[in-house]
């Protein structure tokens, strides 16, 4: 039986950590990351859980130790946000390419400077080229949702990649709300324990982990890591259906919401989205048609099916919470990519909102889709909601 | 890479081991040897067996072993219990600080095309 637990994003994560029972969890406390880990140090100290918690003295050495548990055969996990994210980078970008299947929450944070602790999506966004599959998640339910997901699919053997599991900042990570918690006993059957094909402490096999490969190699590796990425869009399926059979949800790369019929849609991410349904329905109310799509699987990107998903909304909207400074902004850049090869496209509109966790309210979403519904926009052009002029 | 560790067979990227993962390595089977420039000639007549070059020998190219019998070195005094033999030159790479720190003088470094011996 599942219960349901007034939990905050942060506790749904460490409830999924709980029930996933890894062997080593290596974390630093980041600002509005921290509770996860508190949360499931309790979890240790009551012996709830095996796990051997590595108390480190930086995010560095918090992923470093993660890689070398995951290396040594041991399922191994950290969680960070924002400039714990940004100083643990080194040994980040290294865990893709020595394919070690390690789940990392991520509560997302803006990166400094300004020193700010509040939500955005660029401590994220900056790490969307490296390798790491990525979800983001709305609320404290998806994320729990989500972390089991994410290390069925990180450990399947035809992937081994890292997983960052996002939820936002705050709104999400310290937000108590009721979330469903699955059964202990059919969620441990799902998520198993994990099973590497090899791993540094099997002695009687031994091999090397971690050379230097020149240029006569180096790209042959990271073909194959591509290789893995391009497995994770099925895997992902297969998986989602099968979690379903204990939560009864669905597990798409996105959600679409109203938006068969949408005269104009938006696409946003995470918590926001919440708030934007809440528009859409408003909006709907009073005739206007108009719809939402939520990126959940944002790495690998599935381009195809959000071409077909958008092909036939004359106007789309995208509201990033992040900037890519110079270029458009990171989820807008996808889903114009994703356009581009259809021979008819929705007019689009790069929006930016939310930076350092500035609030965005049902009002300003209803602005966005009434200039949508107007035909005013510019493909070209980046305008900001909630910005002072 | 691939199955047999040889550098020396360019794999495409299908039949390397996943992330660059190799299979085991040992030194043994990484003949430094190869780089040597200088080679160190070794006089056992003028040796103690004192093992300071055994010790400072960063690839411990210079095997021992134990002989109660003894070998014949410096004065012509007979050496027992750990004695050194010739160095590896497999593994030897001719860096000289056995020469360096022989007390005795007992290791010569000469240029690697100016030896007769063929090892």
């Amino acid at each position: 039986m599942s219960t349901w637990k007034p939990l905050s994003g942060t506790q749904a994560v460490a409830e999924a950590m709980r029930q996933i029972n890894p062997d080593v969890v290596a974390a630093y406390p980041i600002t509005p990351q921290t509770p996860i880990v508190e949360f499931f140090a309790q979890y240790v100290a009551n012996g709830v859980v095996d796990t051997e918690t590595i108390p480190v003295e930086s995010e560095h050495s918090a992923m470093s130790a993660t890689v070398g548990a995951a290396a040594a055969g041991a399922r191994a996990m950290c969680a960070t946000a924002s400039q714990g994210l940004a100083l643990m980078w080194e040994v980040v970008a290294a865990v893709p390419g020595l394919r070690l299947p390690i789940v990392m929450p991520i509560v997302n944070r803006a990166l400094s400077a300004p020193i700010n602790i509040h939500c955005d999506h660029s401590d994220s966004m900056g790490a969307t080229t490296i390798g790491w599959i990525q979800i983001f998640s709305e609320n404290g339910q998806e994320a729990y949702e989500n972390m089991l997901l994410a290390i069925r699919l990180a450990e399947h053997p035809d992937i081994l990649l890292p997983v960052m599991v996002m939820q936002d900042g705050f709104i999400t990570g310290h937000s108590v709300e009721n979330v469903e918690i699955f059964d202990d006993a059919k969620v441990r059957a799902f998520v198993g324990t994990r099973k590497p094909d090899r791993y540094l402490l099997d002695v009687e096999h031994p091999y090397t982990i971690g050379p230097l490969a020149l240029p006569d190699y180096y790209f042959e590796i990271k073909r194959q890591q591509e290789e893995a990425m391009r497995h994770v869009k099925k895997v992902y399926m297969e998986t989602g259906k099968e979690l379903s059979k204990i939560t009864g949800k669905e597990y798409p790369y996105f959600e679409s919401y109203k938006l068969d019929d949408a005269d104009a849609a938006i696409v946003i991410l995470s918590s926001a989205a919440g708030t934007a349904k809440d528009t859409v329905d408003k909006m709907r109310a009073d005739g206007k048609k108009v719809g939402l799509l939520k990126p959940k699987l944002f790495r690998p990107f599935p381009y195809k099916e959000m071409r077909k998903a958008l092909k036939d909304v004359p106007v789309v909207g995208v509201l990033d919470r992040s900037m890519a400074f110079g270029a458009y902004a990171p989820v807008y850049a996808e889903i114009k990519n994703a356009l581009f090869e259809l021979d008819k496209r929705p007019k689009l509109q790069s929006y930016v909102f939310g930076l350092g966790g500035k609030d965005i309210f049902k009002s300003d979403i209803e602005k966005v889709f009434n200039e949508l519904l107007s035909g005013e926009v510019n493909s070209e052009e980046e305008r900001y909601i909630g910005l002072r002029g | 890479m691939g199955g047999n560790g040889k550098m020396t067979e360019k794999k495409g990227w299908k039949d390397l081991m996943r992330g660059a993962d190799l299979p085991p390595a040992s030194s043994l089977e990484y003949k430094t040897g190869s780089w040597r420039t200088l080679r160190p000639v070794w006089d056992p007549d003028k040796c103690t067996h004192c093992m300071f070059c055994v010790a400072y020998c960063p690839d411990m190219a210079i095997p021992i072993i134990k002989s109660e019998k003894g070998v014949k070195g410096f004065n012509g005094r007979i050496y027992k219990g750990t004695v050194r033999l010739e160095s590896d030159f497999d593994f030897c790479k001719g860096c000289g600080i056995c020469a360096v720190e022989c007390p005795t003088h007992a290791i010569e470094m000469i240029r690697e095309e100016e030896t007769t011996s063929s090892e």
